[in-house]
C-alpha cells in the first residue's frame, strides 16, 4: 500500500515510486557483486591451473631448445672443452642445464635451470641464483622453483629425504648431488646460498647444492632449503647417461 | 543491470546468446591475458622474492631467497 504512494517532491517526468528505484540500485549492486565473486573465482582458476599450463608449456619448450643447442657445437669458442672450474657463465634468463629428481619425477625430470631467479623466468624452469656457482664447481649450486602455480617443480618438496640424488645435465657433462639435510628459514636468510652456507668469506671446499621454495605451500612466509653434496659426475663425451636416469621416471 | 543489457541488445534471442558468449569470451580473455598476468606479481601469493639484509659478501643486488 505505502509502496505504490508517489511523493510529491519527485521531479517532474519521473514515474517510479521512490521503492521501486530502491529496489533496482539493491538489484544492481547485487549484479555487480555476483560479477565480482566470477572475476574471483577466475582469477582462481588463472592462478591454480592456468599458470600451471603456460609454465610447463615454456619448460618444454626451454628444455627442447637446450637440448637442440647442445646437439651443435658451442656457438662461442673456448666454450664447452673447458674443466668444470671454468665453465661458461650462462646468459642472465637463458636455460643452461636440465633438472632431474627421481622422487620428484612427476615434474622435476628434464627441468630446465634458468639463469635467473625473476618471476618471469621461474615460470619457465628452475632458477639458478646467477651469484652462486654453477653444477659441479666448488661452492653452492643454488637453485629456486616454484612450489605451488606457474608449473610448480617443487611441488612434493616433502617428499624429498636424505639420500635422495638430484642429477643435473649441463652441455658436457652429468652430476649427482646427494641431498644431506633440510630446514625451514626465513625468507631474509641469504647465508643458505653462500659457497660455505653460513660462513660467510669461506673458502669453499666441498660442491653443494643448495634448493630452496616457499613455505608453507601457500603462503611464502618462509622458506624450505634442501642442501645436498655432488657425489657423482659423469663426462658425457667419454661416459654412458647415469644408470638412474636411463631408467627412466 | 544485466536485464537490462538483455534487453537492449538487438536481434532474436539466438543472436542474443551468441552477442552474450562472444562477450564472454572476450572478456575472460582480457582477463587470462592482461589483468591476471599484471595482478599476479603485486598479489602476496607469488611474493616470493625477498631482498636479504644480510652482509654476507654476496652481490646486493641477488641477495635473495626465492619462491612460492
Amino acid at each position: 500500500m505505502t509502496t505504490s504512494v508517489t511523493s510529491e517532491h519527485d521531479p517532474p517526468g519521473t514515474s517510479a515510486p521512490r521503492a521501486a528505484r530502491g529496489w533496482a540500485a539493491v538489484g544492481v549492486i547485487g549484479e555487480l557483486l555476483i560479477t565480482v565473486g566470477v572475476v574471483l573465482l577466475l582469477f582462481v582458476a588463472y592462478q591454480l591451473w592456468w599458470t600451471n599450463v603456460v609454465a610447463e608449456r615454456a619448460a618444454d619448450q626451454q628444455a627442447i631448445a637446450l637440448q637442440d643447442s647442445w646437439s651443435r657445437p658451442p656457438l662461442t669458442p673456448g666454450g664447452g672443452e673447458e674443466g668444470t672450474e671454468k665453465q661458461r657463465r650462462p646468459k642472465l634468463g637463458d636455460a643452461f642445464a636440465l633438472m632431474y629428481i627421481p622422487r620428484l619425477s612427476d615434474k622435476v625430470w628434464g627441468m630446465p635451470v634458468l639463469e635467473s631467479v625473476e618471476l618471469p623466468d621461474l615460470a619457465r624452469g628452475i632458477g639458478h641464483y646467477p651469484e652462486s656457482q654453477l653444477p659441479g664447481q666448488k661452492g653452492n649450486f643454488a637453485v629456486a622453483a616454484h612450489r605451488a602455480t606457474n608449473g610448480e617443480p617443487f611441488r612434493d618438496i616433502d617428499r624429498l629425504r636424505v639420500g635422495d640424488k638430484v642429477y643435473v645435465e649441463d652441455r658436457d657433462s652429468w652430476f649427482e648431488y646427494t641431498l644431506q639435510r633440510d630446514r625451514i628459514v626465513a625468507p631474509q636468510d641469504g647465508w643458505v646460498i653462500e659457497p660455505v652456507p653460513g660462513e660467510p668469506g669461506a673458502k669453499p671446499v666441498e660442491r653443494l647444492i643448495t634448493l630452496t621454495t616457499c613455505n608453507p605451500r601457500w603462503a611464502s612466509t618462509s622458506r624450505w632449503i634442501w642442501w645436498g653434496e655432488l657425489s657423482n659426475s659423469w663426462d658425457k663425451a667419454t661416459e654412458d647417461v647415469p644408470a638412474a636416469i636411463k631408467a627412466g621416471r | 543491470m544485466y536485464a537490462w543489457l538483455w534487453n537492449h541488445l538487438p536481434g532474436p534471442t539466438a543472436l542474443r546468446v551468441l552477442i552474450c558468449a562472444v562477450a564472454l569470451a572476450a572478456i575472460v580473455a582480457v582477463l587470462f591475458i592482461w589483468v591476471f598476468p599484471w595482478l599476479e606479481p603485486r598479489l602476496p601469493f607469488t611474493d616470493v622474492t625477498v631482498d636479504a639484509a644480510s652482509s654476507t659478501g654476496l652481490s646486493t643486488a641477488g641477495d635473495r631467497i626465492t619462491s612460492l
